[in-house]
């Protein structure tokens, strides 16, 4: 009798049974699960291809650079000596949401892939508030074709080469080039291309005006000393260089534009690695079990789902030796889970802890988690004491004035705040990265540009920071000082060229 | 609501451009490597690609980031036996560097060098970038080599894919212009004689009047008649062929084969010929390589039978230097063929035949060559034989002389050798 429900016992697959997958997938996403997603576009491509889309930072359009290049021949080489798979899948924030599934996979590999990327990121994407607030789904598309034939047309204009040069200065600063606190208005291709042109000439005007020589009086002349462009330090570099480098042409701000856009598209998704995965693949999970559990698949094909997703949700302990840190998979799912438990199956530990969503409706508070949370904050106020002691937590200190680390909370009763707090701060950007900021550009004297690294915890910058200053310099045109600042406010000056 | 595309018929190689742009970046660094790479094994067994390593180092992307050191918490999963409060060694190496990321390992086994695969094609052009022949000549002008093809104005026969439209309806105008004007003058005058005739009170219907218009009717179809076009104005495109400068060059390959060469050096010579028979095959399409062996006696002999075969003896360099002389005189005439020698030898010969040697490069070959290459290998004393090309070298500066001691040596002292003169 269920023998005749199943859709498919054939590992292989062809479009229609995917087309009846998703048929059935996204009746019970939508309407069982009420998920709110973007159209799905789901593109069927080949190994070499994947390799492909790796290498352009996954996006499904960009501009030419090396730098893509160099990507395209690791993966490729470690593709070919089988040290690693591909994804099955990458999914782009676009509307429609734009799926890449590998025809190499199996059918149930497919299943599994349309669940969780055209309906577990495809509604996270939708649904989340930094994807809301900092990203344009409908217009990415379109900006970077503006941006892929922006940058040829610069090339051709001005030499591929120094094109190259400007793109490597962009890209080093590229996660310093986001704006926090301000919605980027939506960009569309037409739109772009219209306003670029005024763009530059109104930029060049306002860039020009800024050295313009005042004669002043010399009583005023030491308080303007104080006063300091600009007058609030300013922490998106690319932003500032973009519209005060002095010497830059327009078509350079232009470029330093591009990236700082592409660079804002991606902020989102480097802050919600955990709960956007754990998201996804919570939902392939529940999807395809509800799948089974309607007689719709068989036996074997959920046992290779569940082999799949077992290797995907795998965290090693941290004295294995290919542990690499907290699978990202591991704890969101984990976590995903657990919420949906402490809905529907409360202990007292989790009333004492949870007493706002003990025993409510898991359909409403794993979406409100999803839509209103990034890593940090989704750690901070949701990881369980249940679930620090079934992954065994701990939190180590390293600090380079002891010769020892010291533990500093494990998972027990008067260890979880502490651990979870110190979990929640790994998910810091903030914290992650070094914070620096623009403090000061020297308007009267040698135009010179004055970064501030503001330490946290003591830490100093890596090493590679003086290459990224000569880089700054390449932009700013002129001198670029780093100091530090450490926690009492103490100035250092660390690298100046 | 989902849509499905196929898009594997779509082109699979979006990234060559980029991967293209990564190599020309790093074209020094990749020489270096590929130069390595040349060392450890002779480059005819890579059939396919090669891999090369470049320091990581060199094509990192420099970001802020946390170096070592500072005050840092970090969480991590499988707790067994540790206690809060518990203090614990620093693990070696990454200094607990596991970072959330997942990024550096624990183990601080970082990769030195960034390492992937040239295709044979990729490997060959950056081996032999930037060599060239030197003192290449092109200013033959031999019978029936090489011809360009040039345009040579217009003609009145061709092939129907050279016509050109533009003359040819040029034309076809004048001639409608020529061939009609007399009926057209002829027009001119009737219609003048109807004025009149109509001016002096003639009605439309007068005979003479209708005769008139008869005429003219006539002369109208006849101007109708012309062809639009014809023939006789067609023309074509004509081109002709000139007779191209073109270089032809011939090698001489001279290896020592004889019993002081151990199987050793054999090899070694035999790499460096063949680092140079690649380098012409690949970067000059018309050159011709004559072998030649030798121990007491010099042997013209094929590429395969050069570079495989085994014999040996005692050493008498001159009758290499005869044999090629011979040929040279007798196949490549030094007018038309831009000729080039590179000999390999271990440097031992017989004492008397030293002398014998120089005089006949000096007086025989020499004035004939393009370029003469001397490799030695030998990694003891030089023999008379070094000193007897020491003084060629001095009164020729297209005569060199390099000494190879180890296969390591090969490549840069073909290099060296064979390193584009600025012109």
């Amino acid at each position: 009798m269920a023998s005749s429900k199943i859709i498919s016992d054939s590992s292989e697959w062809t479009f229609p049974l995917l087309e009846r997958f998703d048929k059935e997938i996204g009746r019970l996403a939508l309407e069982e699960y009420g998920l709110d997603i973007y159209a799905n576009q789901i593109e069927v491509i080949t190994s070499e291809q994947m390799i492909d889309a790796y290498s352009s930072v996954g996006l499904p359009i960009n501009y030419q650079h090396w730098s893509f290049g160099k990507q395209f021949v690791a993966t490729e080489q470690t593709y070919r000596r089988g040290q690693m798979g591909l994804a099955y899948e990458i999914v782009i924030n676009s509307d429609p949401c734009i799926a890449y599934l590998m025809e190499e996979n199996t059918l149930p590999m497919q299943a599994l892939v349309i669940a969780h990327a055209c309906y577990g990121h495809n509604s996270f994407f939708k649904g989340n508030y930094l994807f809301q607030t900092w990203t344009s789904a409908d217009a990415i598309i379109d900006y970077l074709v503006f941006a892929r034939n922006y940058i040829a047309e610069c090339e051709e204009r001005h030499g591929q080469e120094e094109v190259e040069l400007l793109l490597d200065s962009c890209h080093a600063l590229m996660n310093y080039g986001v704006d926090r606190y301000k919605r980027p208005s939506p960009l569309s291709m037409a739109e772009e291309k219209r306003r670029q042109r005024d763009r530059e000439a109104y930029l060049q005007s306002q860039v020009n005006d800024l050295w313009r020589t005042l004669p002043l009086e010399p009583t005023e002349e030491l308080r303007t000393e104080e006063r300091r462009f600009p007058e609030e330090p300013q922490e998106n570099l690319l932003y500032f260089i973009e519209k005060n480098a002095p010497l830059l042409e327009p078509w350079q701000r232009e470029i330093v534009r591009i990236v700082r856009k592409i660079g804002q598209y991606f902020y989102p998704q480097r802050q919600t690695q955990v709960m956007n995965e754990g998201w996804a693949t919570f939902w392939h999970y529940t999807l395809l079990n509800r799948l089974y559990d309607e007689g719709l698949v068989g036996d074997g094909f959920m046992i290779e789902l569940l082999q799949s997703h077992t290797n995907v949700v795998f965290q090693p302990p941290f004295d294995a030796p290919y542990y690499s840190g907290i699978n990202p998979y591991a704890l969101g799912f984990a976590m995903m889970q657990d919420i949906r438990r402490i809905c529907e199956a409360p202990t007292d530990e989790d009333r004492y802890w949870f007493p706002d969503i003990a025993g409510q409706d898991w359909l409403k508070v794993l979406p409100f988690a999803m839509r209103n949370f990034k890593d940090e904050s989704f750690i901070a106020q949701y990881l369980s004491p249940r679930l620090m002691r079934e992954m065994h937590l701990f939190a180590v200190r390293d600090d380079d004035r002891e010769d020892t680390l010291e533990i500093t909370a494990i998972h027990e009763e008067a260890g979880y705040r502490q651990l979870r707090q110190a979990l929640a701060d790994q998910y810091n950007l903030g914290s992650r990265e070094p914070n620096i900021q623009v403090y000061n550009v020297d308007l009267r004297g040698d135009r010179s540009l004055t970064l501030r690294h503001y330490k946290y915890n003591r830490r100093p910058l890596g090493e590679s920071f003086d290459e990224v200053l000569l880089h700054i310099r390449r932009l700013w045109g002129f001198d670029v000082r780093l100091e530090s600042v450490d926690e009492i406010g103490r100035v250092q000056l660390i690298g100046e060229v | 609501m989902s849509h499905f595309i196929d898009r594997r018929v779509n082109a699979k190689n979006k990234s060559t451009v980029n991967r293209q742009r990564f190599l020309k970046r790093y074209k020094t660094q990749l020489k270096r490597a590929v130069a390595d790479a040349v060392n450890r094994r002779s480059i005819t067994d890579t059939e396919g690609g090669e891999k090369v390593g470049i320091p990581s180092k060199d094509i990192s992307e420099p970001i802020f980031h946390h170096g070592p050191g500072g005050k840092r918490d970090m969480v991590h999963p499988g707790n067994q036996e540790f206690e809060a409060g518990d203090r614990v060694a620093r693990p070696e190496g990454g200094g607990g560097n596991g970072s959330g990321q997942g990024k550096a390992g624990r183990g601080g086994t970082g990769e030195d060098d960034f390492v992937f695969e040239l295709s044979r094609e990729e490997f060959l052009d950056l081996l032999f970038d930037d060599l060239a022949l030197p003192n290449l000549v092109r200013n033959q002008l031999v019978g029936s080599t090489e011809f360009k093809t040039v345009r040579a104005g217009y003609s009145t026969t061709g092939a129907p894919t050279n016509i050109d439209v533009v003359r040819s309806l040029k034309g076809a105008i004048a001639r409608r212009t020529a061939l009609g004007a007399p009926s057209r003058g002829r027009i001119r005058e009737l219609e003048e004689e109807i004025a009149a005739l109509l001016n002096g009170g003639a009605a439309e219907t007068d005979p003479r009047i209708v005769v008139l218009r008869e005429e003219i009717d006539k002369l109208k179809t006849r101007i109708a008649a012309l062809p639009f076009i014809d023939t006789f104005d067609l023309r074509y495109q004509a081109f002709t062929k000139q007779p191209e400068p073109t270089s032809k060059a011939v090698m001489v390959c001279i290896m020592d084969v004889s019993g002081s060469m151990d199987q050793v050096r054999k090899n070694l010579a035999k790499r460096f010929f063949i680092l140079l028979y690649l380098f012409l095959q690949r970067n000059y399409d018309k050159i011709e390589v004559v072998f030649i062996r030798h121990h007491t006696i010099a042997q013209e002999v094929d590429e395969q039978e050069f570079f495989y075969s085994r014999e040996t003896g005692g050493t008498v360099v001159s009758s290499a230097l005869n044999l090629a002389y011979d040929i040279i005189s007798e196949r490549y005439d030094s007018g038309t063929w831009n000729i080039y020698a590179a000999q390999a030898s271990d440097g031992d010969n017989w004492d008397s035949d030293s002398t014998i040697c120089r005089e006949l490069l000096m007086n025989r070959l020499m004035p004939l060559m393009r370029y003469y290459a001397y490799v030695e290998i030998t990694p003891r004393q030089h023999q008379s034989l070094w000193y007897a090309y020491q003084d060629v070298k001095a009164t020729h500066p297209h005569f060199a002389m390099e000494e190879i001691d180890s296969a390591e040596d090969i490549y840069p002292v073909f290099r060296e050798l064979f390193k584009k003169q600025e012109a």
